[in-house]
């Protein structure tokens, strides 16, 4: 009991405490030096890969597909290993489906959480939100069978015609893995989390704001809209960094309905270019994840990973660069000047 | 790109006088049954209060008497959250050129009844209200509710000024109410004049936009104060409006409530009988719902003729 | 208007006058501007389309599951055969997808409760503070693949052959062991943020009672402040084994992708665990029609079965989070 610790002279050496949050604190360190330790191999294995093409690893030229297949070959130790690779079509398939998915779903989850938290009839309200709780936890690979079994057939029978398919034919194969299927469904995807989050935020402004604009006569979709919505951008911040990065790392749902060609659609084809297939960085590591045994393929891949985890890092810092100036305005408190 | 054009201040004139009501002396039957100053009662004016109700407290200053001009009439209203009833048939008159106190023990209704002035009780999905609220004869349901809001307007017991600068905090009234967006320079002139009005542009005019959560809690308050007579309001509700302030910042704003009251109709719900009995010409005491007793300050407070309302000012209950 | 009703008589009050209770009008909109109402419009289109299209996914998820889902199947292995009638069930990758949560949360749960501690309790130095929680959102931003990389670098180590099987020399790599490793990293920072809100909404009031009869803060932390937190702690960790289970790009590239559970060694809880095998969402990824297998209707009942239990898994969440909603901390 505590009272008799009270009696008895006090220990030498640490006390429970500080035991514990010495205990407590080596975890925690454990934890960083986790992470710093991935950060290291990571970029330590991808150097090579790096160091033999420099910037232009980002850049077009030639067929990556081939290039990736010489790479692996060439991993047999017979001969010389061969690192060129311009990773262009896979850079510009990752920034064509996240960057529309995003887009698309920034909007109308915008309007979608605004709708749930202010406007719907409370039936759909009630609705809403454990779905877009189960939505938010249902695994890409659903995601991914139901595009690859409903979405992308039905791009393939109904929406590409025989002219569009013969038009591109010398160049690319058009079936139903596309562009299309790819942003439709990560947008589907990515949607719950950023609705969730929107709503959360939305919800946590104080009514008294809301209710003192509207006791000075400004209407109620304009009241939410200044304010609520204004009050809220620190949540809409997250709720985008949040998404993006979901989106930036999709490999697994990618990999089934955008098609498994490192191809770089292209817009100057016109509006087929929707129906184009591509492949993105994450998907391509899933799709050579067997031929990791040869070194310079793995250096390839830990390159592509090291891309990712760059982008997902400047994701992070953006979204803090973000959030700064609003603080300025929402710090309550302090005493007058 | 204009403002809108703020209605045409009544100011007062002897012209527009309707009911010249001197204290101290007898006054003849009013409308509304109002308790005169004591049958028989011998108080020269400006003496002090007499002692029969026990209530002790000073009048803040010998106020000249003041024209008043007929704003708003709650005409034998009730209002009831479902099955509860919360304020049960009252009729009160609201004029400007006085200050009306709406005072009662906690859950009499006085914030509901106030809250109706402006339809904020048309928020509770579960609130019914009957009877009549006119402003300036004219039946408070048929208008829109935007545009009363911007007649009547209504200052918060919590200040809450928006999370923006105290310019934007200003200018967002005046935004919303212009047919097209005005740009900044256009706005400064309106912006100033409320925060003049509202005592605080001495204090902020340096800063205009300094972030309007970092002034101290009075300073917020008249913030809102200024916010809600940016709207050109014709009546003005103030919600136990010092409630959350410290002795100092009340001061302030009670002073700031006795001058606007020349400009606008005020009704303030209160709970510190010190406070109505400094800033109000007429108070209402209500009771579970009801309007108990309604007259002006000096007589309900020294010689209320309800039971009930001579124990609550004598501080027998609350 | 009559005199007599205002001030209160002791006598009965006349009813109320025959208007009745006004009903409670909601501002319209035909005062709004065209942009406002525009902008409506445009919420209550995209509210319904939204709900539409959950509705759709939900009930054609559930309509193909129910289709093809039996009991034999939730029973039998999986083994090679010619069509889908002879191809067995999932038994082996439900078992592997619960080995795997277990290994998973077993490893981020007291980790994930550790670190959260440290961060909401005591969090000195400063520096250190922002360190970690700069990490836990790194991870938690992190693509698997990523994750499933450094998991290979990992596990090919020699130090760290002993759980995965070593061949002629060659760590193998993969395993439960390593798969669940990896995954861990991925439960992390849900539960670490779950379970540092829930701390950080118990009010100062309870930790300044707990010192003020003299307990040390360990045991403060011990035995007040986690209990009270306790519908964190479970919904933390029911949303890590949600994510976990879900999680297909580790599993891939880390659990050996064999059909049926493959031990290595003959001891034996620790041997299977340093074995290879499947999953219910690798099952899914091979028996798609992009995968290996191509059975599509085998993939749709093991979706349905997998759904079924993130629902369970969703509904413990639903509860708990009620649970602690309804502490008053009065």
């Amino acid at each position: 009991m505590d009272e008799e610790l009270l009696l008895e002279p006090v220990p030498e050496g640490l006390s429970q405490d500080q035991r514990a949050e010495l205990g407590l604190g080596a975890l925690v360190c454990g934890v960083v030096l986790i992470l710093l330790a991935m950060l290291a191999f990571i970029f330590r294995e991808a150097w090579s890969s790096f160091a033999h093409n420099g910037i232009s690893w980002f850049g077009p030229g030639g067929n990556v597909d081939s290039q990736i297949q010489a790479i692996f070959t060439s991993g047999d130790f017979k001969r010389a290993p061969q690192f060129l690779i311009h990773a262009w079509p896979l850079v510009w398939s990752t920034i064509l489906t996240t960057g529309a998915a995003v887009v698309i779903s920034f909007v109308s989850s915008l309007f979608v959480a605004v709708f749930m938290v202010e406007f719907a009839p409370a039936p759909i309200k009630r609705m809403l939100e454990p779905v877009i709780r189960l939505l938010a936890s249902v695994p890409s690979v659903i995601y991914g069978l139901v595009g690859v079994l409903v979405v992308v057939p039905f791009i393939g029978n109904h929406l590409i015609s025989t002219s569009d398919k013969a038009s591109v034919t010398p160049v690319i194969q058009l079936s139903g893995s596309s562009l299309l299927a790819a942003v439709a469904i990560l947008t589907i995807m990515i949607s719950p989390i950023m609705i969730a989050i929107f709503a959360e935020g939305l919800r946590s402004v104080p009514r008294g704001w809301l209710e003192g604009s509207l006791a000075l006569g400004v209407n109620r979709w304009r009241t939410f809209w200044n304010i609520a919505v204004r009050t809220a951008r620190p949540a809409l911040v997250a709720g985008t960094v949040l998404a993006t990065a979901r989106a930036l790392g999709e490999a697994v749902m990618l990999s089934m309905v955008s098609g498994s060609v490192g191809f770089a659609p292209n817009p100057a084809d016109g509006l087929i270019f929707v129906f184009e297939p591509s492949r993105g960085l994450a998907a391509t590591i899933l799709h050579n994840t067997d031929e990791l045994t040869s070194p310079p393929m793995k250096a390839t891949l830990f390159a592509i990973a090291a891309v990712l985890l760059f982008s997902s890092a400047m994701l992070s810092l953006a979204g803090w660069a973000a959030k700064q100036p609003m603080k300025r305005y929402f710090n309550v408190g302090g005493a007058a000047a | 790109m204009e403002l809108r054009k703020p209605p045409p201040v009544r100011r007062l004139t002897p012209a527009s006088v309707v009911t010249p009501r001197p204290e101290g002396a007898d006054a003849p039957t009013l409308p509304y049954g109002q308790t005169s100053n004591g049958n028989g009662s011998t108080n020269g004016a400006g003496a002090a209060p007499a002692q029969t109700s026990g209530f002790v407290s000073a009048r803040r200053d010998v106020r000249p008497p003041v024209a008043t001009i007929e704003r708003m009439q709650v005409e034998d209203v009730s209002i009831a959250y479902g099955t509860k009833p919360a304020v049960k048939s009252v009729s009160l008159p609201i004029r400007q050129g006085e200050v009306l106190a709406l005072i009662g023990p906690s859950g009499c209704g006085k914030t509901t009844l106030l809250r109706s002035l402006n339809r904020l009780t048309e928020l509770t999905k579960t609130a019914s209200l009957s009877g009549r609220i006119t402003l300036d004869g004219v039946d408070i349901a048929t208008l829109e509710p935007t545009a009363l809001r911007r007649r009547v307007t209504m200052v918060f017991q919590q200040p809450n000024p928006f999370p923006m600068s105290v310019f934007d905090n200003i200018a967002y009234v005046l935004r919303e109410q212009a047919r097209r967006r005005p740009r900044r320079p256009a706005l400064r002139a309106p912006v100033q004049d409320a925060l003049a009005r509202a005592g605080l542009l001495d204090e902020v005019a340096d800063n205009l936009d300094h972030p309007a959560l970092r002034l101290s809690g009075g300073q917020q308050q008249r913030l809102c104060i200024a916010r809600a007579l940016a709207a050109q309001p014709e009546v003005l509700l103030l919600d136990e409006p010092c409630s959350a302030l410290d002795p100092q910042s009340t001061k302030v704003i009670e002073d700031l409530i006795v001058k606007l009251r020349e400009e606008v109709a005020v009704v303030i719900v209160t709970h510190n009988l010190q406070q109505a009995h400094r800033i109000a010409d007429n108070v209402a005491f209500m009771y579970l719902g009801e309007l108990v007793e309604y007259g002006s300050a000096t007589s309900l407070f020294a010689n209320p003729r309800q039971q009930r309302t001579k124990d609550y000012v004598s501080g027998a209950f609350g | 208007m009559s005199a007599g009703t205002i001030t209160a008589q002791p006598e009965p009050r006349p009813s109320p006058p025959a208007s009745g209770p006004r009903r409670s009008a909601v501002e319209s909109t035909a005062s709004w501007r065209l942009t406002d109402r525009l902008g409506l419009a445009i919420a209550w289109v995209l509210g319904l389309l939204f709900c539409a299209v959950c509705a759709a996914i939900v009930i054609f998820l559930f309509i193909q599951g129910i289709r093809y889902i039996r009991p034999e199947l939730l029973v039998t292995n999986p083994h090679v055969g010619f069509d889908q009638n002879e191809t067995g069930g999932f038994l082996a990758p439900m078992i592997g997808t619960f080995l795997v949560a277990a290994i998973a949360i077993a490893i981020a749960g007291p980790v994930g409760v550790g670190v959260a501690v440290w961060l909401s309790e005591y969090g000195r130095p400063v520096g250190l503070a922002r360190l970690v929680e700069s990490t836990v959102e790194m991870l938690a931003g992190a693509p698997s693949v990523v994750l499933a990389l450094f998991g290979i670098l990992l596990f090919e180590t020699h130090p760290l052959g002993f759980l995965s099987e070593i061949n002629g020399g060659v760590v193998f790599g993969k395993s439960f062991f390593a798969a669940g490793a990896m995954l861990s990293l991925v439960a992390l920072p849900l539960v670490v943020s779950t379970v540092r809100e829930g701390l950080q909404a118990i009010p100062n009031h309870v930790r300044e009672a707990s010192y003020a009869v003299g307990k040390t803060k360990i045991a403060t932390i011990r035995r007040v402040l986690l209990p009270a937190a306790r519908p964190s702690v479970i919904t933390g960790h029911m949303l890590g084994i949600g994510h976990v289970i879900g999680d297909t790009a580790i599993i891939v590239l880390l659990l050996g992708d064999t059909q049926t559970l493959q031990g290595v060694g003959h001891v034996p809880v620790w041997g299977t665990l340093r074995g290879t095998g499947s999953t219910l969402t690798s099952y899914i990824f091979d028996n798609a029609p992009t995968g290996d297998l191509n059975q599509p209707n085998k993939a749709y009942a093991a979706a349905f079965v997998l759904l079924a239990i993130i629902l369970v898994l969703n509904l413990i969440v639903d509860v708990f989070g009620r649970r602690s909603k309804e502490l008053l901390w009065s």
